[in-house]
């Protein structure tokens, strides 16, 4: 509950909040809906697409990690003056060994998440990879907090 | 190479959006299983030949700007899968050739230009 009060409170609504995105977990069908949401909604701006595919990868895996493993979650996307902004919270179990899960070709994911290709242990790694900044924070039993920050001037 | 003269040359199948075939150019290929390798390793204009069939492949190739994705070895894609692809417009075909041979086909009529 604690997560879902601080989404809601003024703080987290600034300016630059762009658009936020309710994610179900376990909805395998609608995956990767949000991702071409936000790569629209970043197109005809003046941002360049090497920028957005960066973004594309980067909110692709954290809606499919939200998808795989939490109830529920949202994704924000912030447009700032100089970086574009994710950041994925959910209402789940969290990460009990950050570095671990950081570690490439580490998964926690069952069959019918690797039969459709998934879980694969390369989700956070790429998110990683694709951003310039990345913040990843969780609680046990509670929920996840991940933050990708994409520079647009390199 | 436009992806019309792609699949004619390797006989495969289309599925949808054959408007876009004559328009749009095969830059390269890269081939995969994994949705996250694809997604990661990818780039913008290659063609993706794979075995998986379920409508996620769908959003990998829009979101990484991909000519289209190839299905092997006489697999059939759901049928969600190419609705999704012909509102997205990301051009499936079909083949019952191995992964394996696909992408030899591929790679060398590429490099032959």
């Amino acid at each position: 509950m604690e997560t879902r009060k601080k989404l809601l409170s003024d703080e987290d609504f600034p300016e630059s909040l762009e658009g936020i995105y309710r994610i179900q977990g376990r909805d395998f069908v609608d995956a990767g809906i949000i991702s071409s949401e936000v790569k629209k909604s970043l197109q005809g701006k003046g941002i360049p697409e090497s920028i957005i595919r960066r973004i594309a990868v980067i909110t692709f895996e954290a809606e499919i990690n939200i998808i795989s493993y939490a109830e529920q979650g949202t994704i924000q996307l912030f447009i700032e003056p100089d970086a574009i902004i994710i950041e994925a919270n959910d209402i789940g179990p969290g990460i009990e060994d950050i570095d671990l899960a950081l570690q490439e070709g580490y998964s926690t994911a069952d069959d019918s998440i690797r039969e459709l290709g998934f879980g694969a242990g390369m989700g956070l790694s790429n998110i990683k990879k694709f951003s310039d900044i990345f913040e990843l924070t969780s609680d046990v039993g509670q929920g996840t907090r991940l933050k990708s920050i994409v520079k647009l001037n390199g | 190479m436009n992806l019309e003269t792609l699949i004619e040359t390797l006989g495969l199948k289309c599925k949808c959006c054959w408007e876009k075939l004559k328009t749009t150019e095969v830059r390269g290929g890269y081939a995969g299983d994994l949705l996250s390798d694809v997604m990661a390793n990818s780039s913008a204009g290659e063609i993706w030949i794979t075995r998986q069939v379920h409508q996620n492949i769908v959003a990998v190739a829009s979101l990484k700007d991909l000519a289209g994705i190839v299905i092997v070895q006489g697999a059939s894609p759901e049928k969600d899968t190419i609705e999704r692809a012909s509102k997205e417009g990301v051009p499936i075909m079909v083949t019952d050739m191995a992964k394996f041979e696909v992408v030899g086909k591929v790679y060398r009529l590429l490099s032959e230009g």
